[in-house]
């Protein structure tokens, strides 16, 4: 499957299969096709490529199974005051009230358990939908 | 993106992340440094100079790696990240957990 970016003055969409390798591409491709002007490029080339990927990483991991029939959605909104990330999978959720703090001493040698906490460092605004299987991640512009 | 693994005259093997350390490729990244340690190396350094940007799982793999390397006696040591890199792992407190260093050339002085 193809990675095919659909453009319009107002939005991004992009669908992701359930492939992990197609990560990197898929944030290249969104990234490089993002207006300039709205986030610095310092934001951009960092903050947003770093955010995306965490959270496509999370959906195809943990929304599809890494099923590369399954597909997680990318939307991105181009607003004048601020850039938002929507990425949705089809999977059941998960509880993200209550993540364990991967800074306590005996969590900073586990391998996973990072990801929502450094998405949390690097946008502005996470927020989710009800059943957890969405996440919109907000980088106002600057 | 790319990994290159090169030993220095003192048998000290530098990685260079050229691009990005994340989900799609990390594993590429710990099986380079474990057939190299199955090799026989023990002292590494990972050169972050060309990279643009690291996700959770790539920090993952740096913390499953610097565990296998000192298992086995060995030390791994990172380098050259930039600003924003070098915030990611204070945040996480993954600087308490590797020695970095501005350079690599430092790194492997260092040795």
């Amino acid at each position: 499957m193809s990675l095919r970016l659909h453009v319009t003055a107002l939005e991004m969409r992009l669908d992701v299969p359930g492939d992990l390798a197609v990560v990197g591409d898929a944030v290249e491709l969104v990234a490089s096709r993002l207006p300039a002007g709205t986030l610095s490029p310092r934001r951009l080339n960092f903050n947003f490529r770093t955010a995306l990927a965490e959270a496509l990483g999370n959906a195809i991991r943990y929304g599809t199974g890494e099923d590369p029939t399954q597909v997680v959605h990318v939307r991105v909104e181009l607003g004048q005051d601020a850039v938002r990330i929507h990425v949705t999978d089809d999977g059941r959720g998960f509880d993200h009230a209550h993540p364990p703090d991967p800074t306590r001493p005996e969590n900073l040698e586990r391998e996973d358990g990072r990801g929502l906490f450094v998405i949390r460092h690097l946008v502005d605004d996470v927020a989710f939908n009800a059943k957890g299987n969405g996440i919109c991640l907000t980088l106002r512009a600057g | 993106m790319s990994f290159s693994v090169k030993k220095d005259k003192s048998g000290v093997v530098v990685v260079g992340v050229d691009g990005q350390l994340i989900v799609g490729n990390r594993q590429e990244l710990k099986q380079k440094v474990l057939d190299t340690l199955d090799g026989g190396g023990r002292k590494f350094v990972i050169d972050f100079a060309k990279t643009g940007y690291i996700d959770s799982s790539g920090l993952g793999v740096l913390v499953s790696l610097s565990k296998k390397i000192r298992e086995q006696g060995g030390e791994l040591r990172l380098a050259g990240l930039n600003e924003d890199l070098q915030t990611l792992f204070e945040l996480t407190k993954l600087d308490t957990l590797f020695a970095i260093t501005k350079t690599a050339e430092e790194a492997l002085a260092a040795f």
